[in-house]
């Protein structure tokens, strides 16, 4: 009897560890999260003409925007670097965390289907999420590298440097970030169907609150914590150094970002270790 | 044999009701009594499922106190009426949903197919949707690429493998679904209600697979589903669950027996049926033996009628009665209306009271049998239908090899003496 007990490779209980990822089995079912990754990013475009023309088509209409209202119209300075390459460093960061955090944070509602039915390491879903995203910021800065030669022929006022090497790390911070974020309210929604209508209009407000529009070198000096606050600003701040050559490098906020992001991480998969379980009997 | 999943004091509470503004003081007081390190107070509550009565807590379980063990190669049929608990026991089993007390204990890897098709994604083809539904399931692509040919062929859906599913019958989603399914080689597979999709063709098909699956290669099957007669072809033994309560687990005879018995609610009372239309009312039809007196049940040999009374307010040309007999297992023996025997004519009217009976002098093997009825109008509508009686048939004499649906001997006829 007392051997047998021991054999049970498979434990059903009514909880868990907390901070327990699962990382085993999710490097057990990392074809499906490649398969996911694949389905995300096929899906959108089957059925329309352009097909992955529209990973480029939606941001660069942003920039031209951006440049028309907030440099030309509005006439915000920005740093001395051309304004089309400034809009597009800022909107190229900002949307991989926007449209990460967008998905991750509706992972429950979306896939109530699936979940309901099959098991699989529930962690897959946001993961997958955020990685088919870093394919469009790949197609995005691809795009944005572009334009940063063209304006490097025509000799602008843009010094790229060997802090572009941080770039992995500065996308994985946002990814880390949105993570944290998306799992913590894709969570709460689960109960809280509140907090979906509050996000949309969240993330267009953080947007105004980082230094997606504006260097921090504009900002005054009384506002200034409060847009560092936003642990989006100094990673949009380091990326336009990295590659413009604009501002400094904001080391003390990046800290204070990546120690942000570590702890919003964690308590998001505290929120969603614990909801994961039990989430098909609310949502 | 060797047990292969153990399930012990098993529970899940559900809250009932919206969740609204509500939810946010009953998880703060959860929470208040969680840190002073004191039990769940909503633990303590909760009704027994049954929904036909109003509970008085916003808490019930839809599954207590579970015990039981499945044994390696077994496959157990689950059954249940709707609500008994069958779906939330194969959530948990699934692990889609997590217990609320309780454990299960299982040896080797749990696959489900509840209702197939699950993350079959619409713009994929079906190559696509195989890789993706089988790594859902917890396949590797290695593995779905080395069955890739097998699953298709066992589809039937080679054609189409490079179509968008969308533009797939159901059924042919349904049978790709189970064919990725049942490649899948789990130690144990949970099926639930599949079969209620695709032709009598691939139904048969389907459960020779599992059969294999369970009897060939040793694997476990847990089985839901609402039709006994695939449950009867299929398991070895079955678990009874009522109002989330375990009722019996046994081979799968004895408890299909006990749910056919205990899903036959029978009204017995005789009162009069209006008919929707309102110009005539019918009394429960009832048999009769051959005295013409109401029976209840027939010895095997008897010739049963069944009678219908019908009270006419205004004249009606015609009217069209009908019934059909069913075993327990809901297998339909026969269907007759009145207006299909030749012999049916109607010359008046008809007023008043009016009784029409039926003989059935089919050799019914001894046994309980269901009896659906209905009435048509005069043009055909049907103004009536109900499901409400039973007959039962007892076997009062002795005869050798009993068993079957009828209770018949052929005539047998002996040549002595030809020559050798």
């Amino acid at each position: 009897m007392k051997e047998e007990e021991e054999d049970w490779s498979l434990v059903i209980k009514p909880s868990s560890g907390l901070f327990d990822l699962q990382l085993k089995e999710i490097w057990r079912y990392r074809d499906l999260l490649q398969m996911f990754v694949r389905r995300d990013f096929i899906a959108v475009y089957k059925q329309t003409i352009l097909g992955p023309i529209w990973f480029f088509l939606q941001p660069l209409f942003t920039t031209i925007t951006f440049t028309v209202v907030f440099g030309n119209i509005a006439g915000i300075p920005t740093n001395g670097v051309p304004q089309l390459l400034f809009y597009m460093a800022g909107i190229t960061c900002w949307n991989y965390f926007a449209s990460c955090l967008m998905s991750t944070s509706s992972t429950f509602t979306s896939n109530a289907g699936i979940f309901g039915k099959v098991y699989f390491p529930r962690f897959i879903a946001p993961l997958s999420v955020v990685v088919s995203n870093m394919l469009k910021f790949g197609v995005q800065l691809g795009l944005f590298l572009l334009v940063l030669v063209y304006y490097l022929i025509i000799d602008s006022n843009v010094q790229p440097n060997l802090y572009m090497l941080f770039m992995p790390l500065l996308l994985l911070l946002m990814a880390v970030l949105a993570l944290g974020f998306g799992m913590l309210i894709s969570a709460l929604t689960t109960k809280y169907r509140d907090l979906q209508f509050l996000l949309g209009f969240g993330v267009q407000l953080a947007m105004y609150a980082s230094t997606v529009i504006y260097p921090i070198s504009e900002v005054p000096e009384k506002y200034k914590y409060f847009i560092l606050a936003n642990p989006m600003s100094s990673i949009i701040e380091a990326f336009r150094h990295a590659f413009l050559g604009s501002g400094e490098m904001p080391w003390v906020y990046l800290g204070y970002s990546l120690l942000f992001s570590l702890i919003i991480f964690m308590l998001g998969t505290v929120v969603f270790n614990k909801v994961e379980k039990s989430f098909m009997d609310t949502v | 044999m060797s047990v292969v999943i153990r399930v012990e004091n098993l529970s899940k509470q559900y809250r009932l009701g919206e969740y609204g503004t509500g939810t946010v003081s009953h998880d703060l007081n959860r929470w208040w009594h969680k840190i002073r390190g004191k039990e769940d107070p909503y633990l303590k509550i909760g009704d027994v499922n049954d929904r036909t009565v109003k509970g008085t807590s916003d808490y019930a379980w839809a599954l207590k106190d579970i015990n039981f063990e499945v044994n390696q190669g077994e496959v157990l049929g689950i059954i249940g009426k709707n609500g008994a608990g069958k779906s939330t026991l194969l959530k948990l089993l699934s692990r889609v949903t997590s217990p609320t007390t309780g454990s299960i204990k299982a040896k080797g890897r749990i696959a489900s197919l509840l209702e197939v098709g699950t993350g079959f994604h619409d713009d994929l083809t079906g190559r696509e949707n195989v890789f993706l539904n089988g790594a859902i399931l917890g396949m590797t692509k290695v593995e779905i690429r080395s069955k890739f040919d097998e699953i298709v062929a066992f589809s039937g859906t080679e054609r189409y493998i490079d179509t968008p599913v969308k533009r797939y019958s159901s059924g042919m989603r349904v049978r790709l679904a189970f064919a990725v399914a049942a490649h899948l080689d789990p130690e144990i597979l949970i099926v639930d209600e599949v079969l209620a999709v695709g032709d009598a063709d691939f139904q048969n098909k389907a459960i020779g697979k599992l059969q294999d699956v369970s009897k060939g290669q040793g694997r476990t099957v847990l089985f839901v589903s609402h039709n006994m007669s695939s449950i009867k072809r299929l398991c070895t033994t079955g678990l009874y669950l009522e109002n989330g309560y375990l009722v019996l687990q046994d081979n799968i005879k004895n408890v299909a027996d006990l749910y056919s018995q205990k899903s036959l609610i029978v009204n017995k009372t005789k009162e009069t049926v209006l008919s929707s239309c309102g110009r005539f009312r019918l009394k429960t039809p009832y048999w009769v033996d051959h005295f013409g007196l109401e029976t209840e049940a027939y010895s095997v040999n008897d010739k049963k009628v069944l009678r219908f009374e019908f009270d006419f307010d205004c004249e009606v040309p015609k009217i069209n009665p009908g019934f059909a007999i069913l075993d327990l297992l809901d297998q339909r023996l026969f269907t007759s209306h009145l207006l299909d025997d030749e012999n049916s004519n109607f010359t008046h009217s008809l007023k008043g009271r009016v009784v029409v009976d039926s003989i059935v002098d089919l050799p019914l093997a001894p046994g309980v049998y269901k009896v659906i009825y209905g009435v048509r109008d005069e043009f055909d509508n049907t103004v009536l239908f109900k499901e409400d009686l039973l007959l039962e048939v007892q076997q009062t004499v002795a005869k050798n090899g009993a068993s079957g649906l009828l209770w018949y001997t052929t005539k047998w006829k002996i040549n002595s003496n030809l020559p050798l």
